[in-house]
C-alpha cells in the first residue's frame, strides 16, 4: 500500500530515514523540473532542489500536517527560486555596469519586431527551447502559477496558498499568463486561417 | 456575460475545474462569442504545445550528494530528549527566573519578621503607645484654654503655698 506524503513525513519525524528517501524519490524530478523552468539553469536548479529537501529534512521534528505536503514543499521551492532569480538579476546588473560595452552586448536581446523574433527562434533554437523561453519571459508570479497549474496539476487552492493570494486573483493571474503565452507562441498555436483573418487577437 | 467576465473563468472552464454554474455561463458565452471561442481553442492548443517541453531529470549523483549533506547535518544530542522544543526550554527557564525574582523579596520579608520576644515587648508597651496617640491628637489639645498646660513641677509649686496657707 502506498503511504501518503503526510504519513511519510510523520514517519520521517519519528526517525525513519527510509521514508525520507521515498519522499526524495517521489519528488526529486518534479522539483528539479519546476526549479529548472524557474531559473533556467540545471546546476542552479539542482542546488536549489537539494536545499528544498534539506530544509524539509531539518524541519522534520517540527512538522505538523496542517497543510498539504506538496503545498509546503513547493512554497519553499518557490521562495528559493524567486530569491535566486533576484540575486542573479542583481549580480547581472552589477556586471553590466562594470563590464565594457561592446557592439554585441549593446544589441537588444529581445527583438521588437515580432516576425523577426519568431524566425530567429525557429531557426536558431529548437521548438522546446522556444517554448521554454516564452515561459521564462513571463513575470515571476505568472510563471510560478503556470508551472504549478500546467505541469504539477495543482488545484487552485493549493497554488493560491503557495503564491499567498486569493483563488480569484489566481484565476486572473493564470488568464493573463496563458494569454501572454498564446501571443508569444502564436506560430505554434494559432490557426493559420484565423490568424490571417485577424480573429482571436483583440481582447 | 461579457468577454471580460468570462476571461476570469475561462481557464477553470477549460481545465474542467469550474462549478456547474460557472461552466454554464462560460458555455453560453462561448456559443455567442466567436472571438472568445477562438481564444478558448487556442488555449487548448497552447496547453498541448506546453506539454512538448521535455522533462529535466536530476543528475545521476543528486541523491548521493543530498545524503552527504544530510549526513553532515549536526546530530541531535541526548538532552534533546529532555528538551525537544527550544522555545519550550526558553519559556521554562524564563518562568524559573521570574519565580526566583518574585520570591526573593518575600523571603527577605519573612526573614525580618518579629520574633516572639519582640512581639511580647510590643504588647507590653502598648499602653504607652496608646497615651502617645492621645497626646498627639492636636484637636483635643486645641480645646484647652489659651493658658499653657501646667507642667507637673509647676503644679507642685502652686499646690505647696495653698497647703501652707491652709495649715495656718
Amino acid at each position: 500500500m502506498t503511504r501518503s506524503d503526510v504519513q511519510l513525513m510523520l514517519d520521517v519525524k519519528a526517525g525513519d530515514d527510509e521514508s525520507f528517501n521515498l519522499l526524495l524519490r517521489r519528488y526529486r524530478t518534479p522539483l528539479v523540473n519546476f526549479l529548472f523552468r524557474m531559473v533556467r539553469d540545471s546546476a542552479t536548479a539542482e542546488d536549489l532542489a537539494q536545499e528544498v529537501f534539506l530544509r524539509v529534512y531539518r524541519a522534520r521534528r517540527q512538522y505538523s500536517p496542517s497543510a498539504k505536503f506538496t503545498t509546503w514543499m513547493f512554497r519553499i521551492a518557490t521562495n528559493l527560486a524567486l530569491n535566486s532569480i533576484r540575486d542573479n538579476r542583481h549580480r547581472q546588473m552589477e556586471t553590466s555596469i562594470d563590464a565594457p560595452v561592446s557592439d554585441e552586448d549593446s544589441a537588444p536581446r529581445e527583438l521588437p519586431a515580432r516576425e523577426m523574433r519568431i524566425d530567429e527562434h525557429m531557426v536558431e533554437r529548437d521548438r522546446s527551447e522556444f517554448i521554454r523561453r516564452a515561459i521564462t519571459s513571463l513575470p515571476e508570479k505568472q510563471r510560478v502559477a503556470v508551472l504549478l497549474h500546467k505541469y504539477e496539476e495543482m488545484d487552485y487552492g493549493e497554488i493560491a496558498g503557495i503564491l499567498d493570494c486569493s483563488e480569484s486573483a489566481l484565476k486572473s493571474l493564470l488568464f493573463r499568463a496563458y494569454e501572454t503565452l498564446r501571443v508569444e507562441l502564436a506560430p505554434l498555436v494559432t490557426q493559420p486561417v484565423r490568424t490571417s483573418a485577424g480573429e482571436g487577437r483583440a481582447s | 456575460m461579457k468577454c471580460e467576465d468570462v476571461s476570469k473563468e475561462l481557464i477553470a472552464y477549460l481545465d474542467r475545474r469550474a462549478n456547474s454554474a460557472e461552466r454554464q455561463d462560460a458555455e453560453e458565452h462561448l456559443l455567442a462569442c466567436e472571438r472568445c471561442r477562438t481564444r478558448a481553442d487556442e488555449f487548448r492548443k497552447l496547453w498541448a504545445v506546453l506539454d512538448e517541453v521535455p522533462v529535466q531529470e536530476p543528475s545521476f549523483g543528486f541523491d548521493a550528494r543530498l545524503r552527504q549533506r544530510i549526513a553532515a547535518e549536526p546530530k541531535p544530542t541526548w538532552f534533546r530528549w529532555l528538551v525537544p522544543q527550544p522555545r519550550l526550554a526558553f519559556s521554562m527557564a524564563l518562568l524559573l527566573a521570574l519565580s526566583v525574582w518574585i520570591a526573593g523579596p518575600l523571603r527577605d520579608k519573612s526573614a525580618s519578621a518579629p520574633t516572639e520576644d519582640e512581639k511580647f515587648q510590643m504588647i507590653e508597651h502598648l499602653d504607652v503607645l496608646e497615651n502617645y496617640d492621645l497626646l498627639s491628637k492636636s484637636d483635643v489639645l486645641a480645646e484647652v484654654p489659651s493658658a499653657p498646660a501646667p507642667q507637673p513641677d509647676d503644679q507642685q509649686k502652686q499646690q505647696a503655698p495653698d497647703d501652707g496657707g491652709g495649715s495656718l
